[in-house]
């Protein structure tokens, strides 16, 4: 059962060619601001920002408030383009796909998504099959999803813990119930690439390690490629392959954990003194936030 | 068919939302994890169905009763029998078709059809504007597209161009055109604002109605008045029986829109997540939204310049029906069409029968009905708004 019509994307521009040779992503470059590309007065939001997302790796993008992680997250989607340098997905330059095409391999969970609308969790999950919508005929737009369809999001729904709020409405849902369903919706889109943008936000402890565990699991036998925007630097530290460092619009540093958090980095980044010891399970960095008051020397 | 490139690719493992379940499931019960939490939560085709024709059936009803009301009773079997009599053709009927007929053929068939299609357009239109604008309280009344047409069609009156060419009225352009500078200003807000909050979309409605209703004053005061007193009654929406020609012109504008946008249902769906998860999801959402405020524009200003200003049927009955039925617009949309074209015909026979011999515009009852609703919305479900 392969949701993905491969002759369908590559006649379409796809990239079935890139699958096997290519990095997911290829950024090189990438200077990127809001607005009118005209508009000299904007400062960048993002400058010279060159990085490489490997297939099947969890990549964490982390940095202070406003250093240009969603931004970036934006361009891997191609929510907004960038006004210099390139972005290559698969190896195909991101610019040249069609939105179309990007939503067929890359699926995006968004920070935050208050609904006005009170479609059911089942619906809204079933949205994620849109890419993948058949198109056959005059059928005046309805497109019924059919039963694979169903299967599919019936399986998310029980991989993301929402099963049970199938017939419940959207807006009546909690933050992190909403959150869990958003995610639900993006691995309906059988995706080879999802970006998150905060997604443990609103998450309690136990959703916390269910959806890093289920990430790392669909890494390491599916192959998924996952961007991961965090504030959480040791969710960070404990579950990414690799931890990209922004600060005001720039890498500072791209690396494994345990290279890239030192107390140097974090101070320099971060402007602000942290403690880092090794986990007792796993030995990545672990992260400590010190005492107010009470300075932390050494 | 393999894609000839050169060097054998093997395909990807693609990654199958049913092999998302192997291994742990991170928590919940397991008696959860049964095939198809889906079936029973989503729209089907077969509850697709099962309600279009309960509506249908309901719609086919009450224009019958709104048929018989009116200044004059006509019982069920008289409009049968009138209605057959054409068609079995027996002769020597011509002393049946008689006051009874010429109401019902000339006067109330024609009013219960116009009744019934600008209802469901103007419910139309709100569904479509609501999902694009991400706002339950749009409505083409509200938001100032009806006034906008309104101008168009004032405009054109008064320099005489609502003289029909071609035995046709180029009325609804003008108030298509009018619609669209309203829609067009909507739509530059909508743009360069990431998420538009919903009481700065209803203040640029109201300030919109203020100028096209000051323009419209001003063009009526300078009218004979003789033709201000015809633009004051139409202003207020009424639906005086149109001629038959004049109603199937009508029907054509509003066919086409109706039919446009339910080409659209799905991706309204997804537009009504939010504008950048339906653009992730591969929807090129600014074509959609011009397109889709377009047919808007189009059928407001055919609606307007037939039936002048009905307010709020686009803001009550999809909000109504949505809560009934759910979300979904594959659903949503031709059930507001179908309960918009009823609450317009029973409004209207409500208009015409309730002071008898004299009339009340119908677009007073829907403002009576719609205004302390839209309070209502806004001021005590305003947690379902935010």
């Amino acid at each position: 059962m392969t949701w993905i019509d491969h002759t369908a994307l590559t006649e379409a521009g796809g990239l079935e060619a890139g699958l096997v040779a290519h990095p997911a992503y290829t950024v090189g470059g990438v200077h990127f601001r809001y607005g009118q590309s005209r508009s000299q007065g904007e400062p960048w939001v993002l400058r010279d920002v060159t990085l490489e997302v490997a297939q099947g790796e969890i990549l964490g993008i982390v940095g202070p408030n406003g250093s240009g992680k969603t931004s970036l997250l934006k361009l891997l989607a191609k929510l907004a383009v960038p006004q210099e340098g390139e972005i290559a997905l698969f190896g195909r330059p991101l610019r040249g796909l069609s939105h179309e095409v990007v939503a067929q391999t890359v699926a995006v969970v968004p920070q935050d998504s208050p609904q006005m609308f009170p479609f059911t969790v089942a619906e809204t999950v079933l949205m994620g099959r849109f890419p993948h919508r058949r198109r056959s005929g005059w059928s005046l737009g309805f497109g019924w999803e059919d039963g694979d369809d169903c299967q599919a999001a019936s399986q998310a729904m029980v991989t993301m813990d929402i099963a049970h709020l199938a017939g419940r409405a959207v807006t009546d849902l909690s933050g992190g119930e909403r959150q869990r369903t958003m995610i639900a919706r993006a691995l309906t889109q059988a995706p080879r690439v999802l970006l998150l943008d905060e997604p443990t936000a609103f998450l309690d402890l136990q959703h916390q390690l269910g959806i890093c565990a289920t990430l790392r699991r669909l890494c390491d036998e599916r192959g998924l490629t996952v961007v991961i925007v965090s504030h959480d630097l040791n969710l960070a530290s404990q579950y990414c392959d690799r931890v990209a460092m922004l600060r005001a619009g720039q890498v500072r540093t791209v690396g494994a954990p345990a290279e890239v958090m030192s107390v140097e980095v974090l101070r320099e980044v971060y402007g602000c003194e942290v403690l880092i010891d090794a986990h007792p399970q796993s030995g990545l960095p672990r992260i400590t936030l010190p005492r107010q008051g009470m300075p932390f020397r050494g | 068919m393999m894609p000839a490139t050169g060097h054998p690719t093997p395909p990807a493992p693609a990654l199958t939302a049913s092999t998302l379940s192997t291994g742990t499931v991170p928590s919940g019960p397991p008696t959860v994890a049964c095939d198809r939490p889906v079936q029973g939560s989503i729209l089907t085709p077969a509850r697709w169905w099962r309600v279009m024709t309960l509506l249908s059936l309901v719609a086919g009803l009450s224009a019958l009763v709104c048929l018989q009301l009116g200044t004059q009773y006509i019982g069920v079997g008289r409009i049968l029998g009138l209605v057959s009599s054409p068609l079995f053709g027996r002769p020597g009927d011509e002393q049946m078709v008689d006051t009874a007929g010429v109401i019902l053929f000339q006067v109330r068939l024609p009013r219960v059809v116009l009744g019934f299609l600008v209802g469901s357009c103007l419910a139309s239109v709100g569904v479509a504007l609501q999902a694009l604008l991400r706002n339950p309280l749009a409505d083409p009344y509200v938001l100032g597209v009806s006034s906008g047409a309104a101008l168009g069609v004032a405009v054109a009156v008064l320099f005489g161009i609502g003289t029909t060419v071609l035995a046709l009225s180029l009325l609804p352009v003008c108030g298509f055109v009018g619609g669209l500078v309203a829609l067009a200003v909507i739509y530059r807000m909508a743009s360069t604002h990431e998420r538009l909050p919903i009481h700065s979309v209803l203040l640029a409605g109201v300030i919109l109605n203020a100028i096209f209703s000051a323009l419209i004053m001003f063009i009526t005061s300078i009218m004979e008045p003789n033709r201000s007193f015809g633009m004051m009654a139409w202003l207020m929406g009424s639906l005086t029986a149109p001629a038959y020609p004049v109603l199937a012109a009508l029907s054509g504008y509003l066919l086409i829109g109706l039919v446009l946008l339910f080409k659209q249902v799905r991706v309204l769906n997804i537009l009504a997540l939010g504008e950048e998860p339906a653009r992730s999801l591969g929807i090129d959402a600014e074509r959609v939204k011009r397109f889709i405020f377009l047919v808007s524009a189009l059928m407001t200003g055919a609606v307007v310049s037939f039936s002048g200003m009905i307010g709020f049927i686009g803001m009550i009955v999809p909000h109504a029906v949505r809560l009934v039925l759910g979300a979904d617009h594959r659903l949503l949309l031709p059930a507001s069409a179908l309960v918009g074209g009823m609450f317009l015909m029973a409004a209207d026979t409500v208009a015409r029968s309730l002071f008898v011999p004299s009339e009340v515009p119908v677009g007073v009852i829907t403002a009576l009905a719609g205004g302390p609703f839209f309070v209502y919305l806004l001021v005590w479900r305003k947690d379902r708004l935010a």
